[in-house]
């Protein structure tokens, strides 16, 4: 091995026992990647494949039948499909409430939180608890507190007998507030961390002209925070627009789920077994959230600016 | 002045804490529903209107958790004393205080062990993977590194939705549908592309000298590896740990779409409980809350490790 080494001069070190670097590197690095190409890239392709071909997954598999090519029947298909507009509407207007309530209430949180006081770490791990929970079984506990009946949600609001998970016209907000109330966290940490970095001089300089609390806040808080808000804005709009384990964890999933994307894919691929129509589905689905997420990135370069 | 402007700031504070203290409240109240839910008895699970303290606390919502059982058919009745004495405690609890006979032991603690294994083993295959990957983009030049970077980063963003199909074919082609194995690979595949990121940050501050030192003095690249970058990067690596095992742990809906019996973990497997002929509450309430314990203890003793890695970095205390 040393001879080598001496008689190539193109690697890290000229002279060393042991393995070579450039073998440690290949050896650290290619495993991660082949097995992401496995498991990421290759189904990328196989799913782009399989959503311009009629086919499911259920029927026996016969090349030229099952699948068949149809071009891009399927795109066409959904995207006039009255239906997934709907559940497109749907899914928007969970984002726009979720996504708001979370920025609204975690950044007020952060606001309160923003001072040294005793007990300050207590609160930070309790805050961080619920976030660290599966969604889906917060969603399941959560409907012990929004049972119709005997729920506390509705004696101690003093509601009556509103039936949160049941009624699809009230279950989308209902799974806005258990979304808010886990992810709020998210945003007040995210906010915090922003809120603590800005130095205390500028407000001090701010307080020796004058300067009202208002001022202070739009001229100095907001934009040195807004780029941490920015951050749990996107990261929460995308991962709201794919909602699905807290939605099944209140309504199971049934005839009174509310319409939503990846519910409605879920049961277009998993129950109906429309496999190559579903795999557009999730491809128009793919293209929405890259969009959203370049608009926010491209705002974010913009504001930085 | 100078006092008022004290006396503001003193009632700002309690202000400020009030509506902390609610918040919490807020925050805290239906975790205690859930808590009370499941040491509730059977028929106070579902009073109307609800009780929220004044009942006589009982296990058995977790013994019904725990097991199948019948209700007793009309021939049979509750054993004598005699006999009672000599069964296990959760045999009597069923027979007095609900009137039913355990059968067999439910399918929750086997789908529970499934979530410990699948959990266990794609984090250590994660973490491993990762670190190795994350040393060797930050220690090594690569040809088109921040190409490769971002290849790696974006699995992480890839929505489930767009491969989860596929995946599900791919699985079911090659027989590792409802398996260990599958769940345990697809679970590390998750995790890895964290991992490297989480790592390469630990790793990028980790001063180079050392191993240059070790180098010098005759240790092989992986020695140095080993020896003396792994102990530095420890506190990072059970930051990263922790992280993977949660996100494996709270994993619901590859684990739904890919198991049905065999390696199903409790995720999927603890919501499709609630039955078409009642609903047993105080059982949902007890699976729920001893599932979600191990992450509420390890998010309370290993907080720091976690922020830095739900914020992506931007906490780092």
């Amino acid at each position: 091995m040393i001879n080598k080494s001496i008689l190539n001069p193109s690697l890290e070190t000229p002279i060393q026992r042991g393995l070579r670097d450039v073998t440690i590197k290949r050896l650290f690095i290619l495993p991660t990647i082949i097995l992401l190409i496995l498991i990421n890239i290759f189904p990328l392709f196989y799913s782009l494949f399989l959503s311009f071909n009629d086919y499911s997954a259920l029927k026996s598999l016969q090349w030229g039948v099952n699948p068949k090519w149809v071009g891009g029947k399927n795109y066409l298909d959904v995207l006039t499909d009255p239906n997934w507009w709907e559940s497109f509407v749907t899914t928007a207007k969970y984002v726009i409430l979720a996504v708001s309530g979370e920025m609204i209430v975690g950044f007020l949180l952060a606001l309160l939180l923003n001072r040294e006081f005793k007990g300050k770490g207590i609160i930070t791990t309790l805050i961080l608890i619920p976030m660290m929970m599966s969604p889906v079984i917060v969603g399941l506990f959560w409907t012990l507190i929004y049972n119709a009946n005997w729920g506390i949600f509705n004696y101690l609001l003093g509601l009556g007998q509103t039936n949160w998970t049941g009624d699809p016209k009230l279950n989308l907000y209902a799974i806005v507030i258990v979304d808010v109330w886990q992810w709020s966290p998210f945003v007040m940490l995210l906010s915090l961390a922003g809120l603590s970095a800005i130095p205390k001089y500028l407000y001090e300089a701010a307080e020796i002209d004058r300067a009202s609390a208002w001022f202070k806040f739009w001229k100095i808080t907001f934009p040195l925070v807004s780029p941490l808000l920015l951050i749990a804005l996107i990261f929460r709009t995308m991962e709201a627009f794919k909602i699905f384990d807290i939605a099944m964890g209140i309504t199971g999933g049934g005839s009174s789920a509310p319409m939503l994307l990846s519910i409605e894919l879920y049961k277009l691929s998993f129950v109906r077994w429309y496999t190559g129509r579903s795999c557009a589905v999730a491809y128009i689905m793919l293209i929405l959230i890259i969009a959203i997420s370049s608009i926010y990135i491209k705002y974010l370069n913009k504001a930085r600016a | 002045m100078a006092i008022r402007e004290n006396t503001r700031k003193r009632v700002g504070l309690i202000i400020s804490l009030i509506i902390v203290l609610a918040i919490l409240i807020i925050y805290l109240i239906p975790i205690y529903w859930v808590v009370v839910s499941s040491i509730k008895p059977m028929t106070e699970v579902q009073t109307i209107p609800p009780k929220l303290w004044g009942f006589k606390p009982t296990i058995y919502s977790y013994v019904r958790t725990f097991t199948d059982r019948m209700i007793l058919p009309p021939g049979e009745k509750i054993p004598p004393p005699e006999e009672l004495a000599k069964l296990h405690w959760w045999e009597r609890m069923s027979y007095v205080d609900g009137n039913m006979k355990v059968l067999k032991v439910s399918g929750l603690p086997s789908r529970l062990l499934n979530s410990v294994i699948i959990g266990i083993i794609s984090t250590i295959l994660a973490v491993t993977l990762g670190t190795l990957t994350a040393y060797g983009f930050s220690r090594f030049r690569v040809a088109g590194e921040g190409d490769w970077l971002f290849f790696i980063l974006s699995t992480r963003m890839l929505p489930a939705v767009v491969v989860i199909i596929p995946l599900y074919l791919m699985f079911r082609t090659l027989k590792l549908a409802d398996t260990h194995l599958g769940l345990i690979l697809l679970y590390t595949c998750f995790n890895v592309s964290f991992a490297v990121w989480l790592m390469k940050g630990f790793i990028d501050e980790i001063p180079r000298e050392y191993e240059e030192a070790a180098l010098v003095d005759g240790y092989t690249r992986f020695e140095a590896f080993r020896k003396i970058v792994l102990p530095q990067a420890s506190t990072g690596i059970a930051a990263t740990v922790v992280f993977c095992f949660i996100t494996a742990w709270n994993e619901y809906a590859f684990a739904l779409i890919m198991t049905t019996k065999r390696a199903e973990t409790a995720p999927p497997f603890i919501p499709s409980q609630i039955g078409v002929g009642g609903v047993d509450w105080g059982a949902i309430a007890a699976s729920t809350l001893i599932f979600l314990l191990p992450v509420v203890i390890l998010t309370v003793f290993l907080r720091r490790h976690l922020l830095r890695g739900i914020t992506f970095g931007a906490i780092r205390k």
